[in-house]
């Protein structure tokens, strides 16, 4: 309802994401679900689109602009499946590591492919015993001479066997512990690295999912993202940039169940008249687009604060990925009951995005993580106390 | 390679208008899109042109109000956009449009290919393409849907009726393009944000040095002597009673009018 003011070429950003939605998502997103099933199609079309580039600066091949055009994307994207999204938004995040940390030899070599498209990339940070609790990581990189070697496993991993590059987060220090960490660029086809089965998951099942092992997988040297210990410095920055496309993703979603639960309700006929005409039902679709229009105002202020250069980002960027999630996850179970048997059937895409609205409250730090970043933030605010 | 692709404007669905007169198609006055079978066309020519490091120049005759398909064809890898725009093109048929092309052929080549959509979803004719081909005296090939660049020429494969035809050919040549033939891309947002800049370049009768015999309605031997909408006007009975009953009844009227 709102005009956000975009630009041109901000505008050109959303309306090529919803040709791709339109044209390679929205037809399929339904069977994906069902077969739990990931197609290269539509990141081939993002791919020539030149949406992997959007926050990639223009001299490695990328569009150059920020972290507010890649939320447009996302939430566009997002409206048709944030399944889809999900493996394009986690080679963002993958990719923001090497923009943070990255030399120039390591931003040359690597950037202009993902610009591109041509790899994907994926972030391992989570470990089977370091979900929240990150800091608590056990995978180690033994410093042998020129190479580093690699022992441990990761979990849960976006993109995990789809990925070219892999940000892995391993300590280099044992005894320093989170200090102790530092971040490796891992190819696909290192020796010593080998991808687990895909895992089952309840939404977001156009993407995949995976545990990655590392059995003495010996990089180079020039393989580690600046220096050591800065691991986990490196990964929260990360989350803090990438965390805001979580909101936007919930944004997007929020999005197609409200219209979904809007079209059905305006002619579902119930007593002689459609559904929407009873308060119970337009009153719960006003609130939904309320709520809605609330959680993308600040994931759009939080993302241009970002983009303004603004250092203190954590509070702000968990805000907006709690803010719009915890949203999305009330839209779409209210989306579900408005539409009651139809919400209920897989036949519709409602339910679907009830389950892939799930993850958005988990994945990326779990939604009482970022509250404890808020808060944080807030007791920051009160120094004297 | 050095690659024409030629893009027809179609009026959007039902956006349609006629001209009373003449009885074609009113496009200045209607929405126009890219004939949809030309996408698979324009992204034949664009993969074509990347694999041998060549070009494609997307040509399309149409009113001014058709250059947003060139910005289009742009956007989806064409590296020049031509509008073929002149009054006195209007109410062409096959004939005379595919002679506007072909001397548009003449005028912007030389070039090894000329790519077309395999039929137009307005006119439905299909004719287009081999007329090219048949003014600039090139063989033509219909309905590819596969193609690789070869020594000397190209490999292409053709769908002929329940079955394809393999066929390796020299150039210059005309093809038209099955819709089984590729996935076309999406538009490039970089290409987007450039289209600014692009320049539309746009050729009239005189430029093409088209001589005017053969131009719009006079260089069209197709009169359309009318177009209209089919009703259709299906008897319809509804046969009642017990199911013995109804069935003889039905095999006597089939028997009435000899269709059993």
């Amino acid at each position: 309802m709102l005009d956000y003011f975009l630009t041109r070429e901000q505008k050109i950003i959303v309306e090529v994401a919803r040709q791709i939605g339109e044209d390679y998502i929205k037809p399929y997103a339904h069977e994906w679900d069902e077969k739990e099933e990931f197609d290269w199609r539509p990141i081939r079309a993002m791919a020539k689109a030149d949406l992997f580039g959007i926050f990639i600066p223009k001299e490695y091949g990328g569009l150059g602009f920020g972290t507010f055009e890649n939320c447009l994307a996302v939430e566009t994207l997002s409206k048709y499946c944030a399944g889809v999204t999900t493996t394009f938004a986690a080679s963002g995040l993958g990719a923001y590591p090497i923009l943070i940390a990255g030399n120039k030899e390591q931003k040359a070599k690597y950037l202009p492919e993902i610009a591109a498209g041509r790899k994907l990339c994926a972030f391992a940070l989570t470990e089977p015993q370091a979900g929240s609790d990150a800091a608590s990581i056990k995978t180690t990189a033994q410093k042998d001479g020129d190479y580093y070697i690699l022992n441990g496993i990761k979990q849960w991993i976006t993109n995990g066997g789809i990925a070219d590059i892999y940000i892995v987060i391993a300590l280099t220090d044992p005894k320093k512990g989170a200090r102790g960490a530092s971040a490796f660029i891992v190819h696909k086809n290192d020796p010593g690295f080998a991808i687990g089965q895909k895992e089952k998951k309840m939404g977001l099942r156009a993407s995949v999912t995976t545990e990655l092992f590392f059995s003495n997988c010996r990089l180079p040297k020039d393989r580690l993202l600046g220096r050591e210990g800065m691991g986990f410095i490196i990964a929260m920055r990360t989350l803090d940039l990438s965390r805001p496309g979580v909101g936007a993703q919930a944004v997007g979603l929020g999005q197609g169940a409200l219209e979904m639960a809007l079209h059905h309700t305006r002619r579902r006929i119930q007593f002689g008249q459609p559904v929407f005409n009873f308060q119970a039902v337009s009153h719960t679709l006003a609130e939904m687009a309320a709520k809605l229009e609330a959680a993308r105002a600040l994931v759009y202020s939080v993302a241009r604060y970002i983009d303004s250069g603004a250092k203190s980002i954590s509070g702000p960027s968990a805000m907006a990925k709690y803010l719009a999630s915890e949203t999305t996850m009330w839209i779409t179970e209210r989306a579900v009951q408005m539409m009651g048997g139809f919400g209920y059937m897989r036949e519709f895409l409602v339910e679907k995005m009830m389950r892939d609205a799930k993850c958005l409250q988990i994945y990326e730090g779990t939604n009482e993580i970022q509250k404890n970043v808020i808060a944080r933030e807030l007791a920051k605010l009160d120094q004297e106390g | 390679m050095r690659i024409m692709c030629c893009l027809k404007p179609v009026p959007k669905p039902g956006t349609v208008k006629v001209d009373p007169e003449t009885h074609t198609l009113k496009r200045e006055g209607s929405d126009l899109e890219m004939n949809p079978y030309d996408r698979y066309a324009l992204e034949a020519a664009v993969t074509l042109a990347e694999e041998t490091r060549g070009s494609v120049v997307a040509v399309s005759m149409g009113p001014p109000n058709a250059e947003h398909i060139l910005i289009e064809a742009f956007s989806y890898g064409a590296d020049e956009v031509v509008l073929l725009s002149d009054r006195v093109f209007a109410g062409a048929d096959t004939l005379a449009t595919s002679y506007v092309l072909a001397k548009a052929a003449e005028t912007l080549g030389p070039f090894d290919l000329i790519v077309c959509g395999k039929v137009s979803v307005d006119g439905e004719t299909a004719q287009v393409g081999p007329e090219v081909a048949a003014w600039l005296g090139w063989p033509s090939v219909i309905w590819v849907k596969k193609i690789r660049p070869a020594e000397d020429g190209l490999e292409l494969v053709r769908v002929i009726d329940d079955s394809q035809e393999k066929l390796k050919v020299a150039l210059p040549l005309v093809i038209t393009i099955e819709n089984e033939a590729n996935d076309p891309r999406p538009p490039s947002i970089k290409r987007l944000l450039k289209a600014d800049e692009l320049e539309i370049k746009v050729l009239g009768a005189e430029d093409l040095s088209a001589e005017a015999k053969y131009l719009g309605l006079e260089g069209s031997p197709t009169r359309v002597l009318d177009v209209y909408t089919p009703e259709y006007k299906g008897e319809r009975r509804v046969l009642s009673g017990p199911v013995d009953q109804v069935v003889d009844s039905l095999v006597s009227i089939l028997k009435e009018r000899g269709l059993v």
